[in-house]
């Protein structure tokens, strides 16, 4: 039993709560106390996860026991994938609040921007934490309002057309899950994720049961962004303040999106051939189209956001072949080599895509601009945001010391090992497009002339903002470590045991 | 089964509407109505023929109830509403004092 779960919610709530009273009276409060709380949990998430392991512990909300065990509480459960998850949230979101004590001193009203801020990474951990499938689209559209107001805080033509797309997609979604948990209700007569499954082991009608899971995929592919349901994240991701859009990037979309994904059609749903070969196949177009659509982009920001599609698209896809192979009974060791890779690369995309967001913002902080052809030759004027973009940009692209390239290593191997050699092809294919345009991005930025820059007088970025670069860089190298054998079995297999022994989750936390 | 048909009738007027309209406002109208068609449907779902509301009365215990957790979600998925409502609501009105139009065609800086 960890007793720590609830305040991974009730901490941030209540730290939003004190920012907007006490940021009035004394100005430079809210920055420091907004980082403060997430440093605290971010201590407290690893504490959770070196503890956690392999087992799994729950807190009913209320103090509610089951009766004749159905669960009748809301239950908050903390397993290895959470609190992973949990664990991303809150470095992430410490190292972008503590960046955006420099970077935010543009805009007005600075405690609003740390309230909202503290408000998504609360509804974040919750949706991570949740175990109960209403709580999950409560503690998801917590997280996504304020997202949608982040992303507007500049008020200009720019940032709220991206936020009203954001929104009008982002709602629809909402709707789209919405439905599904009603007419899941309806079919089970149960909320509780782990009650569901016991459920739907003993039958289903397998038309309600296709049309539910396809509810399912749509919202929350269209809160991860999966690629038909794409539209809204270049405008929404390249708008916000740089901070917002590395939590954008690097949490969000995983935390609301492919967790969720991951976690339902897992532990929640009877796996099923259909729906495993459904999700593989949005993976492989989200790799494929998210690449080919960055490579043309210009502006700094935009280029990004799409490699954030591309990139996710790795997970989904390997993930997809996971699930393929847990439906088919066949080679459960690759099923778990294939998770294990899925959620590497999450692990380590959240890593790296939060530092080019941020080594980005650094660039825009001094030069104003996002346009690749109004930069070049930072690499001297700004050695600490070129070193840090440069190792992000390798680790991305899969260059052998860094993180990015294990994962995708992973990722390959057990593309080969489930016979499925196209997809390995396209995944290689896709990691060296990925190279291309980074490159792009190194030489327009940072090496390249001078003369066509805009400001000829740049100076390295304050030090809060060089501070979330290092250790974000040290982290990309550090990361590569969960690779080698020895790491991975005490890190990343207890995740895949929880996703590929089915019925393991649903037993566990019934019997808590 | 009625009730349930034009349930999904309504939920079809509201996406017919985001699809079609070009006013930032009635895009917002249209997303309200959906909300609403997915609060129906609830509401439904909780229905049992025949049922009074779920006060339990410990003299008279063979009465039937409707479920009221339909009910709760109801209430809480209509504050959630509210939010998103409000917060489309001030994006429009500041893209209006930025764009002078309530036309989406008008509204495209961002493409590609």
């Amino acid at each position: 039993m960890n007793p720590l779960i609830p305040f991974f919610v009730v901490v941030p709530l209540a730290g939003a709560f004190l920012i907007m009273i006490l940021g009035k009276f004394y100005k430079p409060f809210p920055g420091f106390f907004a980082s403060f709380v997430l440093l605290f949990l971010a201590i407290i998430s690893l504490y959770s996860l070196i503890t956690t392991g392999s087992d799994l512990s729950v807190y009913k909300v209320g103090g509610w026991e089951p009766v004749n065990v159905i669960p009748i509480g809301i239950y908050m459960v903390l397993d290895g994938l959470s609190a992973t998850l949990v664990c991303i949230i809150s470095i992430i979101g410490f190292l972008s609040a503590f960046y955006s004590i420099s970077y935010i001193k543009r805009y007005t009203g600075e405690r609003y921007f740390y309230a909202l801020f503290c408000l998504m990474i609360a509804g974040m951990n919750g949706v991570v934490l949740s175990g109960d499938i209403f709580n999950i689209f409560v503690f998801l559209e917590i997280s996504v309002i304020s997202s949608y107001a982040l992303v507007a805080f500049g008020v200009e033509k720019n940032e709220l057309e991206a936020t009203f797309k954001y929104q009008v997609l982002g709602g629809l979604a909402s709707f789209f899950i919405l439905f599904a948990i009603g007419f899941i209700y309806w079919g089970t007569k149960t909320l509780n994720l782990a009650d569901i499954k016991e459920v739907f082991k003993a039958g289903y009608d397998n038309a309600f049961y296709l049309f539910v899971q396809i509810l399912l995929l749509c919202g929350f592919g269209l809160k991860a962004a999966i690629i038909p349901f794409h539209a809204w994240l270049p405008d929404a991701h390249s708008s916000a303040p740089s901070p917002i859009s590395s939590m954008l990037s690097g949490v969000l979309i995983k935390a609301v999106g492919i967790y969720v994904i991951i976690r339902l059609f897992f532990n929640m749903f009877v796996i099923s051939e259909e729906m495993a070969i459904l999700i593989t196949v949005l993976g492989a177009l989200s790799m494929v189209f998210g690449v080919f659509l960055a490579i043309g982009q210009w502006d700094l920001k935009r280029l990004l956001a799409y490699h954030s599609i591309s990139q996710m698209g790795y997970v989904v896809l390997s993930v997809g072949i996971g699930m393929m192979l847990v439906a088919q009974n066949r080679n459960p060791g690759v099923a778990a080599l294939a998770i294990v890779g899925g959620i590497y690369h999450l692990i380590n995309h959240a890593v790296f895509k939060s530092l080019l967001f941020l080594s980005a913002g650094a660039i825009e902080y001094r030069l104003g601009t996002r346009d690749l052809k109004m930069m070049g030759g930072l690499s001297r004027s700004m050695p600490v945001t070129s070193v840090a973009s440069f190792i992000a940009s390798m680790s991305i692209s899969g260059i052998p010391p860094f993180n990015g390239f294990f994962s995708k290593l992973i990722i390959i191997i057990a593309a080969i090992q489930a016979k499925f050699y196209l997809l390995a092809l396209l995944a290689v294919i896709v990691s060296i497009i990925t190279l291309a345009s980074f490159l792009k991005f190194q030489k327009y930025a940072f090496f390249g002339k001078a003369e066509n820059r805009q400001g000829n007088t740049v100076k390295e970025v304050p030090f809060p903002m060089v501070f979330s670069m290092v250790v974000l860089s040290i982290l990309c190298l550090v990361l590569s470590l969960l690779a080698f054998p020895g790491i991975r079995e005490i890190m990343l297999n207890p995740i895949a045991g929880i996703l590929t022994e089915v019925g393991k989750y649903s037993s566990n936390v019934l019997n808590f | 089964m009625i009730p349930y048909v034009m349930c999904f009738l309504l939920f079809l007027v509201g996406l017919y509407g985001l699809i079609t309209q070009r006013n930032l406002i009635k895009i917002a109208i249209s997303m309200s109505i959906m909300e609403f068609s997915t609060f129906l449907f609830f509401a439904l779902i909780g229905y049992i023929k025949g049922g009074v509301a779920p006060i339990v009365n410990p003299a008279e215990p063979d009465k039937t109830y409707v479920d009221p957790l339909p009910q709760a979600i109801v209430l809480t998925a209509i504050v959630i509403g509210l939010a998103t409502t409000a917060m489309l609501m001030a994006v429009i009105i500041r893209l209006y004092r930025k764009y002078k139009t309530f036309d989406i065609r008008e509204i495209n800086n961002l493409r590609g």
